[in-house]
């Protein structure tokens, strides 16, 4: 038997398949937005994964550190590290900012780690080039994504940094590369104040009577000495012996220390779920919103190519066709433009959209698989109102009269 | 009684009822040979459309007989299940203007209506050259519908409308597009095709150039038929 649907598209296959390839930019753009999606959450597992931590033991009642802010006191590692259960704490600092590098400045997550050795909690874990900070100030690791190369000199704050290191996918759960700096630095960059502030700032101690009483000696001195100085970190990473459950471990800190901990699975939660959800929201409105116009846009196209075709279609009809050809016909057209569209999409999306698109596009092949699923699905559903269309043709038509 | 041909008997039409219904066919009788080509003519409004359509099972009279071959058809109503099966299989249809479909070659134009009665490929493309070798357009075989000229198309669709060996064509104003030469020519084919393959052929026309050629015709007014004598006047 010939195949009707395939010969009217090789009959006319230039407007056929520049029809596809501009239905196929639409879906491009819809495999692109469900990569933006897939990316974020990607970088948001990215930075658990690359924290190295079991639990984060964060400020009472808080999301923190990356949902909302958090500080504990600098020393409170000292007192989880010898809970039963834990192997490894670290405190840790996160600071999202503008790093300046010469005459550039880049977005970045500057976390303050502490020092240690590779392996420790908060620590990249592995290295693309150079080594990882050892020294206790003024060095730095940074994300390649940065651009910053080895020896760069950063500007973080009022303090310069070589970059003796460079990692790879440590970012943050918005996408923004990370810069790691010793935790010393990271707590000072955090509360440091313009030279003015400070003088503004112990002007305004002196004069408060409070601070300032002749018959206490040294006591204007120490309170400006506290005011100068950050005992604060945003969190301490913890690891956990091997046999021991996170979420018991999770317990007793909540319990004795009277802080919030999150095991990964939580910690996970409040980033994909709280985090990253309204982008989420949105991009699903997207895909929502581009698949509707996809459906509109394919039942359009079929249904004015049907219209065309409306004396054939009589004539077929008149001549003893049945209503399953005519119906093939339709549906088979409809489902190859659809597949010239997923293929032109797949192309754009994964060659020309992911590689220039300025957030991680994460493009997994079960979502090629289920788009590809919802093109047919899509195409077939698109094809009802040219099917009604073709059906309704009275064959009387090719007769005229 | 005839082994082939069509024979119709008191074929009524009504459009519509109550007051505004209208009879387009008021009993209609008609007897076709096989091997005959006879003209039905009429004026615009007469009833030819309207008989056409009966006769091509497309739309349903209301009253009347219609004995196709040996099978009666319609007897006050259809006696036949699937009326498309009884078009593609019985029923050869020209129209005014080809219609080929085109997107499909000359002889994919022509070998698809025995594909859809369930014949081979190969077995209908070769009816189809048979059929282009006697209506001269073999040349034409690969040939998309748009590279032909008006004559060719029409050959073709003759081609279209005897491959499945109807006992019965139906032609609606075949000349109507063709100068007087080409219009002859066609009529002559018709003619030719009608006597090799025992087929009886209707054709619809008002067309005073091959009006002549009929030995039989038909005249349609107000839904009632006359039959009167042709001239059958030879071709040149």
């Amino acid at each position: 038997m010939i195949s009707l649907a395939g010969r009217d598209i090789m009959h006319a296959w230039g407007k056929f398949v520049f029809t596809g390839m501009g239905l196929g930019l639409l879906i491009g753009v819809t495999l692109s937005m469900a990569g933006i999606y897939r990316g974020m959450v990607d970088d948001a597992k990215a930075l658990l994964d690359n924290s190295g931590a079991d639990l984060w033991v964060v400020q009472k009642d808080t999301l923190g550190p990356y949902a909302e802010p958090s500080s504990i006191y600098d020393d409170t590692w000292r007192a989880i590290r010898g809970m039963p259960g834990v192997a490894r704490t670290a405190n840790v600092t996160y600071l999202t900012m503008q790093v300046r590098q010469g005459d550039r400045d880049v977005r970045t997550m500057v976390t303050g780690v502490t020092a240690g050795e590779s392996g420790t909690p908060g620590w990249p874990p592995y290295l693309v080039a150079g080594r990882q900070i050892t020294r206790g100030h003024y060095e730095a690791v940074a994300d390649i994504a940065t651009k910053f190369k080895l020896g760069d000199r950063l500007q973080i704050r009022r303090n310069h940094y070589t970059v003796v290191g460079l990692t790879r996918r440590m970012v943050s759960s918005g996408g923004d590369p990370m810069v790691f700096i010793p935790l010393k630095d990271a707590q000072e960059a955090q509360f440091l104040k313009d030279n003015d502030a400070i003088h503004q700032q112990r002007r305004r101690t002196a004069a408060n009577p409070s601070f300032n009483r002749p018959q206490v000696p040294g006591l204007l001195d120490s309170v400006i000495a506290s005011q100068s100085t950050n005992p604060y970190v945003n969190a301490v990473l913890v690891q956990i012996e091997p046999g021991h459950s996170p979420d018991l471990v999770a317990e007793s800190i909540r319990r004795w220390k009277r802080l919030t901990v999150y095991t990964r699975s939580q910690m996970e939660e409040i980033l994909v779920g709280k985090l990253i959800a309204t982008s989420a929201k949105q991009i699903a409105m997207f895909l929502v919103i581009l698949s509707v116009v996809s459906s509109a846009i394919v039942a359009f196209i079929i249904y004015t190519l049907t219209l065309g075709k409306i004396r054939e279609i009589a004539v077929l009809k008149l001549i003893g066709t049945k209503n399953r050809t005519i119906v093939g016909l339709i549906m088979q057209q409809s489902i190859a433009l659809g597949l010239i569209g997923f293929v032109v999409g797949k192309i754009t999306a994964t060659l020309l959209m992911a590689p220039i698109f300025p957030k991680y596009v994460l493009l997994e092949p079960l979502d090629s698989v289920i788009g590809f699923v919802a093109v047919v699905v899509i195409c077939i559903l698109a094809s009802i109102i040219a099917i009604r269309a073709a059906l309704k043709v009275d064959p009387a038509e090719a007769i005229g009269g | 009684m005839l082994a082939k041909g069509i024979r119709i008997e008191g074929l009524k039409k009504r459009y519509g009822s109550g007051d505004t219904a209208v009879d387009a066919l008021r009993g209609v009788d008609m007897q076709v040979d096989p091997g005959e080509v006879v003209g039905l003519v009429g004026p615009s409004g007469s009833g030819k459309s309207t008989l056409l359509k009966c006769l091509g099972a497309v739309i349903e009279p209301t009253a009347g007989r219609m004995i196709l071959g040996d099978t009666t058809i319609y007897d006050n109503g259809w006696k036949v299940n699937d009326l498309r099966a009884l078009r593609r299989d019985k029923i050869g249809f020209i129209f005014q203007a080809p219609y080929l479909i085109p997107f499909l070659d000359v002889t994919d134009n022509v070998a698809l209506l025995p594909m859809l009665a369930g014949v081979a490929n190969g077995e209908a493309r070769q009816r189809a050259r048979e059929l282009f070798q006697a209506l001269d357009v073999e040349h034409r075989a690969k040939a998309m519908p748009s590279q032909l000229s008006g004559g060719e198309q029409q050959r073709v669709a003759i081609a279209r409308g005897l491959i499945n060996r109807p006992p019965v064509i139906l032609a609606d104003e075949p000349t109507a597009p063709l100068d007087s030469t080409r219009a002859l020519a066609v009529i002559r084919i018709l003619n030719d095709m009608a006597r090799k393959f025992e087929t009886a052929i209707i054709i619809v026309t008002h067309d005073e150039k091959i009006i002549p050629t009929f030995k039989r015709i038909y005249h349609i007014r107000d839904g009632v038929t006359y039959e009167e004598a042709g001239e059958g006047r030879a071709f040149e």
